[in-house]
């Protein structure tokens, strides 16, 4: 018996080679199992290898695994580019069709099954994937009417012959691979999950459930790689609540346009990639300077200019926090799980709102597209808070006098209307203003302004700036990352615990305002510290040396080749300091 | 009731003595009054340059934003708030030059705000540069030489955008350009009104003598019929663009807003932002 178990099917793009991972997981997701899929794709429609890595168990995972139990391949270039990955016990089980070739430096087991043939013969080979579904249970013990219910939804609109069609598909291949399996079985067979009901998305999908939530009700965005699952899903949920989702014409247009939407007084949403990000620079200084609420989501990808739109990377971070000319308060997040990408964006909307300012919510390619199971989410959780707005009558406003949208307070928090209220009028303007919004050059005035939209973010309430798992009171090493690279480390912290060294972990939620105090106690209290990022030059290293010091401690532990961290490459990089 | 006087503020405009700009916010303050709003029933939104100073001189709310963004900024307003009456306004340079994508989307977009232009045919606050008003041979500092590139022709380009309301006006012409905004506030959809408007500091060619030489008013041609495209487009070919009054206006099309599958009715800024439990719960269970 096993508890956990990596899984993956690879093929040419456009081969239904997604669907089929997805049918196994969610399947595997309704009998309890933790999952966690990972897809390897390229920037083109058809063609081109593609493979979706899924890794089952039965307690929470949030990392790809070192290596591969089972490969499931409908080509021989799946197998040429993947069996490296298989440990001496892994099984492939490819499709009999293209006379599979395994190569001789594996002990991996190779089964070849007429996937195709099989198909064919119950009607049609695109039912290829869901005999591969079978033979992978077979090889897993796992009883094959846990799909019925799937294949039920997915293929139910096309009518009940469809449906069986595709359940005997999934038969065959189980029938076929138990004739054939021999001895293996016994290895692979699974631990039974709990049977609890859990949810499996990816980051985008909470992202965008949460800006419902966060009470988004207009979102204004132009499509990007990993970013428009955000769109496409409130384009789908907006419109039954009376909202509505603009496809702008450029990024610059969907930046204003939420702009626009914010300062009419609707909750509105942006989301892009990296390139985009770079375009809604200016804009994005404007909503500082006239400190007009605004949620922009940035999901990194491998970066610069088109750089790699497919692959994971985390090189956004000094950008986001000092992107835009000039200076203006701001606040980036950067949820590293499902749930915190939920909760977070949803939160980004209270914090625009309560201090006037761009909130940034930073999510990387492998949290917004890898796909994970994930607790109930508690809806009691979510706010509305409005800060300062005011929603009641107005004292009557003489000889034309202004409202002061700008007024200097102690907390640099000044009183907000919405265009329409009545003795509300004011001036809104990206040149330097006074108290009433109108232009004003006068140093003294500047100085205010600028002091007092600085105020605003000196305090800055955040639930959880840091997530931290910091059972030490000294610690050996400390490991500090951000965004998706926590299931990683969490993994490798498990294993160095097991060799004995005390290890805390520190992931930062709350990238800006940066929080040092929070931090601190953890970065003095270490032997050293690794910082775990997916970029070349260690950016976020680079803000902990600038905000809390203790350099000499800090180690780079840098990755930039597109793909995720394996939790045995910041295993083994820890384990070398020693 | 609201009277022109009422949309005036107390800030004294920083435009040159003389400058066509003082007459277009003349006749917004006018059109304003005249179609019955209130000042805080409005929201003027501009870009920058001289002409993107006129949200600032209007007594009413108002967003001077980022250069050639008006659009879509004012595009967002008018979806958070569908019963503000919504104005974008800024210059040629603005709108056709660093704006003009958005000016083509906004014009086939069809979102129900006004759009008026203030053309003065070349860059006045950065001190006198080509536009893409700017008639092939015109000489500026950038374009010692006289300019080689053609002027744009903005109300023939929003003729085959797909606009349903085009005008044309000239800024001394204040009871024709007050009845056209009007004309443009009322329309369902977006209305483009590109208004010459001198610079008498940096533009010596297109003065007001200029135009008053060679502007053709629609009214005096016999037969001219707003509601054809064709007709509106060889009119606009025959005078080199240079006509004033309601081009063309179609009253068929409706509105994005009335085309918009299910956005709400009401004002989005009236949305209860707070979910209903059961609603949350459907969704979720989606992801099971």
């Amino acid at each position: 018996m096993i508890n956990q178990l990596s899984w993956k099917v690879g093929g040419q793009q456009g081969e239904g080679i997604e669907s089929t991972g997805e049918i196994f997981s969610i399947a595997l997701n309704r009998l309890g199992y933790y999952l966690y899929g990972y897809r390897h794709f390229s920037s083109r429609i058809k063609g081109g290898h593609t493979n979706n890595k899924i890794r089952v168990s039965t307690t929470q995972v949030r990392s790809i695994s070192d290596d591969l139990d089972i490969l499931v391949a409908f080509d021989q270039e799946t197998i040429d580019l993947n069996y490296k990955e298989l440990h001496d016990k892994g099984v492939i089980i490819a499709d009999a069709k293209f006379s599979p070739i395994k190569s001789e430096d594996t002990e991996a087991k190779m089964y070849a099954v007429p996937f195709t043939d099989l198909a064919t013969e119950l009607g049609t080979s695109l039912m290829k994937n869901m005999v591969a579904v079978g033979a992978t249970c077979a090889v897993l013990n796992l009883d094959i009417s846990v799909f019925e219910e799937v294949v039920q939804e997915i293929f139910g609109k096309k009518g009940q012959q469809v449906v069986d069609k595709n359940m005997e598909a999934v038969k065959a291949g189980f029938d076929f691979m138990k004739e054939n399996l021999g001895d293996t079985a016994e290895l692979m067979e699974l631990e039974k999950a709990d049977g609890k009901q859990r949810l499996f998305m990816i980051g985008n999908d909470a992202i965008a459930l949460g800006a419902l939530a966060g009470g988004c009700r207009f979102m204004a965005a132009y499509p990007i790689t990993p970013a428009s699952e955000i769109m496409e899903y409130l384009i789908a949920k907006l419109p039954p609540l009376g909202g509505a989702v603009i496809q702008t014409e450029d990024e610059i247009a969907a930046v204003t346009m939420a702009i626009g939407a914010n300062y009419g007084g609707v909750r509105a949403l942006t989301a892009s990639a990296g390139p985009g990000l770079s375009l809604k620079m200016e804009a994005i200084g404007l909503s500082g300077i006239t400190e007009t609420p605004l949620v922009i989501v940035d999901t990194q990808r491998g970066g610069p200019s088109t750089g790699m739109p497919t692959k994971q990377e985390q090189s956004d971070l000094m950008a986001m926090i000092y992107g835009t000319h000039g200076e203006i308060p701001k606040i980036v997040l950067a949820p590293s799980t499902v749930q915190e990408a939920f909760y977070d964006t949803a939160e980004a909307f209270n914090l625009a709102e309560e201090y006037q300012c761009p909130v940034i919510v930073l999510s990387d390619l492998q949290l917004s597209l890898g796909k994970q199971t994930v607790e109930p989410l508690e809806f009691d959780q979510i706010e509305i808070r409005r800060g300062k707005l005011l929603t009641g009558e107005l004292p009557e406003v003489e000889n034309k006098g202004y409202f002061k949208r700008y007024e200097v307070t102690e907390d640099g928090i000044s009183p907000r209307v919405i265009p329409g209220m009545k003795n509300g009028i004011h001036h809104v303007t990206g040149v330097e203003h006074d108290e009433t919004g109108k232009p004003s050059e006068s140093a003294a005035n500047r100085k205010a302004q600028m002091d007092k939209r600085f105020r605003k973010i000196e305090n800055i309430k955040f639930n959880t700036p840091v997530y931290k798992n910091a059972p030490h009171e000294e610690s050996d090493i400390l490991i500090v990352g951000f965004n998706s690279t926590r299931g990683a480390i969490e993994e490798a912290v498990g294993r160095l615990e097991k060799d004995g060294l005390k290890v805390n972990h520190a992931q930062v939620r709350l990238i800006h305002p940066f929080p040092t105090e929070e931090l601190l106690p953890l970065v003095k209290s270490a032997k050293k510290i690794v910082v775990v990022e997916n970029n070349a030059t260690g950016q976020l290293a680079n803000i902990m040396k600038m905000n809390v010091g203790h350099a000499e401690k800090i180690q780079k532990l840098l990755k930039y080749d597109g793909n995720p961290f394996l939790p045995q490459e910041i295993y083994t990089n820890c384990k070398e300091l020693f | 009731m609201a009277t022109f006087k009422d949309f005036r503020n107390n800030v004294k405009p920083n435009w040159c003595p003389g400058c066509g700009d003082f007459s277009v916010q003349a006749a917004i303050q006018r059109a304003a009054a005249n179609v019955g709003l209130e000042p805080d029933n409005l929201a003027v939104i501009s870009g920058i340059g001289c002409s993107g100073r006129i949200s600032g001189y209007i007594n009413s709310y108002g967003l001077h934003g980022i250069h050639g963004r008006s659009l879509p900024i004012a595009q967002g307003v008018k979806m958070a708030n569908r019963d503000l009456t919504v104005i974008a306004s800024g210059g040629d340079g603005d709108g056709f030059a660093i704006g003009m994508g958005h000016t083509i989307h906004a014009i086939r977009r069809n979102v129900n705000i006004t759009y008026i232009v203030m053309d003065n045919q070349i860059y006045g606050l950065t001190k006198g540069q080509t536009s893409p008003r700017s008639a092939a041979g015109f000489k500026t500092k950038s374009t010692p030489e006289g300019s080689v590139e053609q002027a744009i022709a903005p109300m023939e380009m929003a003729l085959t955008a797909g606009a349903t309301f085009v005008a044309q006006s000239f800024s001394t012409d204040l009871k024709d350009l007050t009845a056209l905004i009007e004309e443009g506030i009322k329309h369902d959809g977006f209305s483009l009104i590109n208004v010459f408007s001198p610079c008498v500091t940096y533009n010596k060619v297109n003065t007001y003598d200029w135009f008053k030489e060679n502007l053709t008013k629609l009214s005096d041609i016999e037969g001219y019929d707003s509601s054809n495209r064709a007709m509106a487009m060889q009119t606009l070919m025959k005078h080199n663009g240079l006509v004033t009054g309601l081009i063309y206006q179609d009253t068929e099309r409706k509105s994005y807003q009335e085309l918009l599958k299910g956005y709400s009715e009401t004002p989005l800024t009236q949305a209860d932002l707070k979910l209903d439990q059961t609603y949350f719960d459907k969704l979720v269970e989606e992801f099971m």
